[in-house]
């Protein structure tokens, strides 16, 4: 009786003393005893901020995930929206694949079964839908359903680069463009308004040559932006001094830049109310002695020099170590924006990090608006890149075929990709026929 | 294909369609919830409240599916007509409006294209807009759905599916779209009164582009034909 009443003492004290353990670490900063898996090479920045994804009561919502995701849905003409499968003609389809919910598709913290994108179903799943695609187009006949997204031909969600529209118009690029510059932005800069170092507002304490002198030679103190503009709100000089302004500081003239930067996985930790991220808590490779570094704009621009050339690929490759990083110095991409910084070739001629990674952003005439500052934004799947990057200076089929090879990415580019995609082999096949039957 | 090596079951993806009571329509009696519907609120409102005008009123004084079908049809079709011929026809054809080409500078034709998103100067074909009207609708999760549909389409999603869409396009195209079809149909838990309206070549551009378009399963369609129907789904309770 005396060991059941001790067992009973132990047992309870064993359960205050564990509820009195997971309520603690659930206040706390590091909740990592809660995380059922490791989670995915997306969210794993903001794994330990629950919130991020999960509501209280009702899990892991498609507001969560549109809530990041779903502008970018959007901008990529989604080919298969949630509204889509919200028809009732398609009740049957859903009682097999509910692809209303993303988590259907891409669950989290399943690190064994959590493929490219994140999804977590296995590739063939096209099948449930078009498992009469080979009536509707014969030429799909030999493919496996478990080849469609991995063989460069198709995406679930972005298909801007893929469509046979779009491949068709462009079936007779030529491998490099006659013209080959990316759009650059260029801020008007009215010379009346232009400081020197003889203007600067700082306070004694903080007005170090090397700040004063950075400052001087910046794109703001050619716009006239003193030091108080950053380093108290508003500019106010009544307003108390700020020695480290951070990305809200940035935002105020720079909404486009710091959006996308919050948006990608350099800022997505401070978007959620994180600190920093820093390569140290990358999962890719990074070069050691950049392990401690905070990533917010001074990170890649420096403190008071902003400078924009430094940050498109110096910054870059200051961190990063893979074998793409690595390889890029090598390339002929890398070459011509060696020739462009020496002013050898036009501006806009050469390939840094940036131009491929943070593209400027044009509107429909072509002008240049800002630079996107989401890294993450064209990077995967990667024939995002081929609109908004890389067709400036190759064609299609070029770029297609540079970007389905593995090696030649890995390889950062340094050689021309040397395998055919089937899927211009179709393309060339049905306006053939088409040809063909116009004749007859 | 070897179905065999592909199918895959997924029973812990498993999940029914859970229409919201307050999107159901009584079977027979009952007034209609009308918030569902904002876009047509005032236009049933009026109908349902002026004797005479309500032809479908049911004996409870609510309205049944099948004036509620007509109804969001006659509204579809209203917009659909002047979106062709106030917008795309007045604009291309009788002023024959001018763009600039962004990339020669050179004025060129505004006009309407089925790679509307992608080329500058183009506005969505009209077939495209009410597609896009039928999504948008979707999208709000209002309660009703409606879609365009063909026996020939261009986009082999877009064939009928189920019993009724096949025998409502099917009935429309024998009478030339002289009387709608009406049935009622079960598609997972709910079942739906559904509506199919004929949709007649009324425009040479139809015949043009269906004709001839690559992935078209017909190239015979002629002026007056009818080339499909809009198929309209309301929640019935069960």
């Amino acid at each position: 009786m005396a060991t059941k009443r001790w067992m009973g003492w132990i047992l309870g004290f064993g359960v205050i003393a564990m509820a009195g353990y997971f309520a603690k670490t659930l206040g706390s900063d590091d909740r990592r005893v809660f995380l059922p898996g490791a989670t995915s090479h997306g969210h794993y920045q903001i794994e330990l901020q629950c919130s991020a994804c999960h509501s209280t009561w009702s899990g892991v919502t498609v507001e969560a995930c549109t809530e990041c995701h779903g502008q970018e849905l959007d901008e990529a003409d989604d080919s298969h929206p949630a509204a889509k499968f919200r028809d009732p003609r398609n009740a049957d389809r859903l009682e097999r694949l509910d692809a209303r919910q993303c988590v259907t598709c891409h669950i989290e913290h399943r690190p064994s079964m959590t493929r490219e994108m994140g999804v977590t179903l296995p590739n063939d799943y096209c099948f449930h839908c078009h498992s009469n695609i080979a009536e509707e187009r014969p030429s799909h006949e030999p493919y496996g359903f478990d080849t469609c997204q991995s063989g460069g031909c198709h995406n679930f969600h972005d298909n801007r680069a893929l469509t046979e529209d779009f491949l068709s118009a462009h079936t007779s690029d030529p491998d490099l463009q006659p013209t080959p510059e990316r759009a650059v932005v260029v801020r008007a800069i009215d010379a009346k308004q232009t400081l020197t170092t003889l203007d600067h507002d700082a306070p004694g304490a903080f007005a170090t040559p090397r700040a004063i002198d950075d400052w001087a030679s910046s794109a703001h103190a050619r716009a006239g932006v003193n030091c108080s503009g950053c380093h108290r709100s508003n500019g106010d000089a009544a307003q108390p001094w700020v020695e480290a302004p951070d990305h809200t500081t940035c935002n105020r003239c720079h909404e486009d830049e710091t959006r996308g930067f919050l948006g990608g996985h350099h800022g997505m930790r401070l978007a959620s109310g994180l600190s920093p991220m820093t390569p140290e808590m990358a999962r890719r490779p990074m070069q050691p002695n950049s392990h401690a570094r905070k990533l917010d704009c001074q990170a890649c621009h420096g403190a008071h020099a902003y400078e924009t050339t430094f940050a498109a690929e110096e910054a870059c490759l200051g961190c990063h170590a893979d074998e793409h990083s690595l390889a890029h110095r090598d390339s002929a991409h890398a070459s011509l924006w060696t020739r462009e910084r020496a002013g050898e070739v036009p501006r806009g001629r050469g390939v840094s990090c940036a131009a491929c990674h943070l593209p400027t952003v044009v509107d429909l005439q072509g002008k240049p608006l800002y630079t996107q500052h989401n890294q993450n934004d064209n990077l995967r799947p990667n024939e995002k890149m081929v609109r908004s990057v890389c067709t400036t200076c190759h064609g299609v089929e070029f770029a297609l075929r540079a970007l389905a090879d593995h090696e030649a990415s890995k390889q950062g580019f340094a050689f021309a990709a040397t395998s055919t995609l089937d899927t211009f082999a179709l393309i060339r096949n049905q306006q053939q026929a088409l040809a063909d039957t116009t004749v007859q | 294909m070897n179905q065999d090596t592909n199918v895959r079951t997924m029973q812990h993806h498993r999940l029914t369609i859970a229409i919201a009571p307050e999107h159901r329509i009584p079977r027979s009696t009952g007034p209609l919830p009308y918030a569902p519907i904002p876009c047509l609120a005032a236009c049933l409102a009026l109908l349902g409240s002026v004797p005479g005008c309500g032809g479908g009123a049911s004996s409870g004084g609510g309205l049944e599916p099948k004036a509620v079908a007509d109804m969001l049809h006659a509204v579809m079709e209203a917009d659909r007509t002047n979106y062709t011929k106030q917008v795309v026809n007045r604009l291309i054809k009788e002023q024959k409006v001018q763009v600039v080409n962004p990339e020669t500078s050179a004025p060129e034709p505004f006009g309407a294209s089925e790679h509307w998103k992608s080329e500058h100067g183009k506005l969505p074909l009209p077939a495209q807009m009410f597609r896009m009207g039928a999504e948008a609708v979707t999208e709000k999760d209002v309660g009703f759905t409606y879609a365009l549909l063909s026996k020939w389409p261009i986009n082999q999603q877009n064939k009928p599916k189920t019993a009724v869409e096949t025998e409502g396009l099917d009935a429309v195209n024998t009478n030339k779209g002289k009387e709608p079809f009406y049935g009622e149909e079960k598609l997972g838990d709910t079942t739906y009164f559904t509506a199919v309206y004929a949709d007649v070549a009324v425009a040479p551009a139809c015949v043009d582009c269906h004709n001839g378009h690559k992935d078209s399963p017909r190239s015979d369609f002629a002026l007056g034909d009818v080339m499909g129907g809009v198929v309209i789904r309301i929640p019935l309770k069960s």
